[in-house]
């Protein structure tokens, strides 16, 4: 690993003016779970590293049924699952929150060094497409609002423009009779990456029994975390059942291009799409019929 | 957890539980282990490694290094002395020091991707990392080769063009990948197939997996200005680490001394060295200590993995379940140089039976892969895989339960094994019937998509050399010195055995770890020999001083030695009596200071058998196995201390879980591995395997004085053929190939589906 400057910003603009001025050659940290790694392997240089953990506004944490969860893009991920309120009202965000590593690694890791790493394994990022989360960027521009689902454009890399950071993450307040979950399929209980990660948002009529929205996105099947568009669509108006749920994952499954590497094969992969869609769709409906989100 | 079934009345130390005398240093973090070791003026050492599996090195240039700020010497293959082949016994095994050289560090061709090629030292390993990107290496880069039967194969790529194939003694003419054929046979095979009522033939192939030990290799060499080269390092065997450490560098042992540090495991892959000559010859260059430490991906990619396998094995039986005749072909991947575990492995493919013919064809094969290195029971779990797995399927096949099927041919004193040795008293039968009545197979098993599975499991125990030396303190404790670098608690299972001669208590022997200057030559920890054959030279010890105080005490008593009795550590006469204690406080005055001191060399090494028994679940649309229930039934001879004896148990079935399941070297179609790292190679973490119950069986060994045999190998035999068996069970899939790994199981789940 090459020696480089290490400084911490206190305000947005600071932030944005110190990597403005070193373009490639700067790099945000925030918990650095992903970043120290990189650099310490190689994979990535820098020359300064801008912490950006002591701006105030990047480590709010705020929720209110009415406008919904506002999460600063440095939170660590502990702060979510130990908040019984947001991780009730947000369970696959809580779901992603918890499985990000083991425990020591949620008391630093973020949700937007998650999103800004942009692996397309990302555990978290699939839970932000289907919450439809409005990404809230500052640069030397000024400010701007992209959705999730636009944020990644390849493996490693986004939409973020030079000196521009992740300021925010808006999530909607939380639709009556809805629900979500996150899975995803690792060979052993923790410390892995997703063969295939999947979370479905669901909202039921009042009687808990037909589709009326849904969003399914994967993980570890593209380039990029991906929406399920042609499958959520096809959900709404269907009953929610199992019959619909299995129906609903053989589209997934059929809907992916995944690629054979050391973790799976093209056809295990598109074969866990379906199981991972279907399981979380069971989920999603189990709680937006009511059903609180498992504790750890 | 564990219930013994042994005796141990008879004795007052061997058996209980003290805590161990390294315990505290451990669990504060005081325990010096390499890393710890921080010399003044000390420099980093880093290794410039190949990016390629196979190619000539063309021309290297380090001058640009060299230059580099910071940079105190660099060093290549040919800095070395050029090594004839000359074999260097190490203990567990025998090595060719010009293979070994040219391992260490390239000369002229490198042979597989993280092979060494030049090292630099630098004040920090940050500019070290720096310099290294400054050497040019020129490659000219050759085709390569990873698996083992397309090694085999006429027309693959030739890794050495001086090796030919030595079958049984008898040498070829032409330059082959297949340096060993190995071949045994007893009985008539042939015939004895031809009349076996049943006949099943199977192939099996299993990855190369690496011992993962968590700690790193680390060596800091300090070439003194006198000619004196000390080496502070984590080895399994200082002794033999300053051997291969002075052949490589060509000067006699007396001018190296090894410090052996703590070592945070080694599992047989830490007897070779890989720093240690070359952080000496940095050292020389630049005149100042040099500490080199490995990375993970460097551990991978350039230490010893276990061999990649083929195995297909032949068993012929009787309607009654009687194994008339076997014949199995197994062919091992030895990496990039000749001497792989082969010979181990067809030594013990049949070797928990009783097979009156049988035949075994050995092959070892090279192949762009780092050199393999011992990994717990070397050869032993891919040979059993193998045919384990076909005794359950024979069990199942013949419609006989499958310990009912292993007792009835189980192997026992008197059983001839197939390379030769007639086993003395042996605790086979006795871990089947103990497997048999356990809580565990008693149980039912209920649930769909589950299954139990059994296997059993067998390994030596060498004997070799070993030293030690205990002084009898003035306050009545004894300080032990020994030469065995302790991985799992022996320094404690060592002085048991003292203080239950001496008659003393476990914490009045002071056990210490010396360095090659302190102690009498003692072989690698391995083999599971430790508590057997230093035990054994603890034992000796122990008698040496009882014979010395016995001597004091009939000074005391004013009687003929022959006259002190010595009873449970009291020595007595004409009525008097003394405590150990008590006579401990009277050698000022009887004639000075007491030292016992043994070396041992004990013949006829032991043997050990383990019986395995798992349940698993495996889910249906993902294939993912999990481990719901495990038990190791394993005879340790005499449990010296059963808290170690079931630690081992335990480590060898999780590490055996971790073969059967999910490890691997994933290599590209150009040999370069995927996955050197313990996020893609995927060891069991804690959440992955359940507590794992042991119980240990005591058939005490005849060949030592407590009965001891070894049992730190055993327990990684079984595990992955009980696996197998048990996911046959719940899933109707029989798998043949490690590993067992999801994607894998789901095909065979997926292709089985009507
Ligand atoms: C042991 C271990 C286990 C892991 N397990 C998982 C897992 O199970 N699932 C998973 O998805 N990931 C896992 N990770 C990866 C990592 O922990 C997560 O991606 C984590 O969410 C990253 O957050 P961070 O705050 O540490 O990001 P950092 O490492 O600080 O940053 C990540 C990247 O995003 C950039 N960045 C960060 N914040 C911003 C911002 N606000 N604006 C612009 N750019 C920014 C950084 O420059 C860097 O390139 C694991 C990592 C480790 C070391």
């Amino acid at each position: 690993m090459k020696d480089f400057e290490y400084q911490t910003a206190t305000t947005v603009d600071e932030a944005v003016s110190l990597l403005a001025a070193r373009g490639e050659r700067a790099r945000v940290l925030t918990g650095g779970t992903d970043l120290i790694v990189q650099l310490r392997e190689g994979l990535r240089e820098a020359d300064l590293v801008v912490d950006i953990k002591k701006i105030p506004e990047l480590m709010e944490l705020s929720y209110s049924p009415r406008s919904g969860l506002k999460l600063g893009a440095a939170v660590p991920c502990y702060r979510i699952y130990d908040d019984p309120e947001i991780s009730r009202a947000y369970a696959a965000l809580a779901d992603s929150a918890r499985i990000i590593g083991g425990w020591q690694i949620q008391s630093r890791a973020s949700i937007g060094g998650n999103l800004c790493n942009s692996s397309p394994a990302a555990d978290s990022i699939p839970s932000l497409i289907v919450y439809d989360v409005i990404c809230h960027l500052a640069g030397p521009q000024g400010r701007r609002t992209v959705r999730v689902a636009d944020f990644c454009t390849a493996p490693g890399r986004n939409v973020l423009g030079r000196g521009e950071i992740l300021a925010t993450l808006e999530f909607p307040p939380i639709k009556k009779n809805s629900g979500a979950s996150y899975l995803r399929f690792i060979p052993r209980n923790e410390m892995d990456i997703a063969v295939v990660g999947a979370a479905s948002w669901l909202q039921l009529d009042a009687a808990g029994e037909r589709i009326e929205k849904a969003r399914v996105a994967l993980a570890a099947v593209a380039p990029t975390p991906l929406p399920l568009t042609a499958v959520s669509e096809w959900l709404v108006g269907k009953p929610a059942t199992s019959e619909t749920f299995a129906a609903a994952g053989d589209m997934a499954s059929l809907a992916v291009k995944p690629i054979s590497d050391k973790r799976g094969t093209v056809e295990y992969r598109k074969h866990l799409s379906g199981v991972l869609t279907k399981r979380t769709l069971v989920i999603a409906a189990d709680r937006a019929r009511g059903a609180s989100a498992p504790a750890h | 957890m564990a219930s013994s079934t042994g005796d141990n009345k008879k004795y007052k130390v061997i058996g209980t539980r003290p805590i161990r005398h390294d315990g505290a240093d451990k669990v504060t973090g005081r325990a010096i282990y390499g890393s710890d070791v921080r010399l003044n003026g000390a420099v980093h050492g880093k290794i410039l490694r190949s990016p390629h599996a196979h190619a000539q090195i063309k021309s290297i240039d380090t001058s640009a290094a060299e230059k580099l700020p910071g940079v105190c010497a660099v060093a290549t293959g040919a800095d070395f002395p050029d090594l004839k082949d000359k074999i260097a016994n190490l203990g567990e095994g025998a090595v060719n020091l010009a293979h070994l050289s040219a391992n260490v560090l390239a000369h002229r061709k490198v042979l597989y991707k993280g092979h060494a090629v030049a090292a630099v030292a630098a004040t920090n390993p940050h500019v070290a990392e720096e310099a290294l990107k400054l050497i040019k290496v020129e490659y000219e880069p050759l085709e390569s080769v990873t698996w083992v039967l397309d090694a085999m194969r006429a027309g693959a790529p030739l890794l050495h063009d001086n090796v030919v194939t030595n079958s049984m003694g008898k040498k070829a003419d032409k330059p082959s990948n297949v340096p060993t054929h190995i071949h045994f046979e007893m009985g008539k095979v042939d015939e004895a197939f031809a009349k076996a009522d049943i006949v099943i033939e199977r192939e099996y192939k299993t990855a190369s997996v690496h011992q993962g030990y968590i700690e790193p290799h680390v060596a800091t060499a300090l070439w003194n200005e006198d000619g004196h080269l000390t080496l502070w390092t984590s080895t399994q065997g200082s002794f033999t680490a300053r051997q291969q450490t002075a052949e490589l560098l060509q000067i006699p042992i007396s001018r190296v001394t090894v410090v052996p540090c703590e070592i945070g495991g080694g599992f047989g892959g830490k007897i070779a060295v890989y720093l240690e000559h070359v952080a000496a010859m940095l050292s020389r260059k630049c005149g100042r200590p040099v500490k080199m430490t490995m990375n993970r991906d460097e551990v991978f990619e350039g230490t010893g993995p276990t061999p990649g396998s083929f195995v297909r094995v032949k068993l012929g039986a009787t309607k009654t379940g009687q194994l008339v005749a076997g014949e199995a072909y197994l062919a091992y991947d030895a990496g990039a140089f000749p001497g792989g575990m082969i010979g181990p492995g067809c030594m013990c493919v049949f070797s928990c039976y009783e097979i009156p013919n049988a035949r075994v064809d050995g092959y070892d094969v090279l192949a762009n892969k780092p050199k393999t290195q011992a990994y717990r029971a070397p050869g032993a779990t891919q040979a059993a895989f193998a045919c384990e797995s076909m005794m359950d399927e024979l069990a199942e096949k013949l419609g006989i339960d499958p310990i009912e099927l292993r007792l009835r041919n189980a192997a026992k004193e008197g059983t001839r094994r197939v390379d030769g040795p007639t086993y003395p008293r042996v605790g086979f039968i006795e871990t089947l019937q103990a497997a048999k009545a356990s809580e565990h197979w008693k149980s039912p098993l209920k649930g769909p998509h589950r299954g139990r599975g059994i296997a059993s499991g067998y390994w030596f125990n060498i004997g070799l050399k070993s030293s030690a030396a205990g002084n009898v303190n003035p306050d009545g404790t004894v300080s032990l010195i020994e030469g065995s670098t302790d991985i799992g608690g022996t320094r404690t299972s060592v002085a048991m055995q003292l203080a239950e001669t001496l008659g003393i208590a476990a914490e009045e022997v002071m056990p210490r770890v010396a360095d090659t200057d302190g102690v009498g030559y003692t072989d690698v920890t391995g083999g599971s020999r430790v508590t057997f054959a230093t035990g054994l030279a603890a034992y000796e010890v122990g008698l040496d001083i009882r014979r010395q105080m016995t001597e004091r005490a009939a000074l005391v008593f004013k009687c003929d030695p022959a006259a002190v009795e010595c009873v449970d550590g009291m020595y007595k006469a004409n009525g008097k009596s003394l405590t150990f204690r008590e006579l401990a406080g009277k050698l000022g005055q009887t004639g000075g200071p007491v030292v016992g001191r043994a070396a041992v060399d004990p013949e006829g090494p032991s043997n050990g058998f383990g019986t395995h028994i798992v349940d698993v679940e495996v889910d249906p649309e993902t294939a993912k196995v999990t481990i719901l229930r495990y038990t190791v039934i394993q005879d340790a001879g005499r449990a010296i201390h059963p808290s170690y004896v079931e630690g081992q148990m335990q480590g060898g079935a999780v590490q055996g879980i971790g073969w059967a399941l999910n490890e691997e070297y994933v290599f590209d179609d150009q040999g370069r591995m995927q996955n050197p790292n313990y996020l893609d190679y995927r060891m069991p973490t804690a959440l992955d395997v359940p507590m794992i119950e042991t119980i240990i069986v005591e058939v005490p060994n005849p060949a030592h004085p407590y009965g001891v045999r070894g049992v730190g190998e055993t327990p990684i035999v079984a595990p992955p053929a009980a696996i197998a068996a048990a996911i046959y069970k719940a899933t109707g899939v029989r798998a043949r190939e490690l590993p067992i790994s999801p994607p894998r199981l789901w095909a065979a789940m997926a292709a089985k589906k009507p």
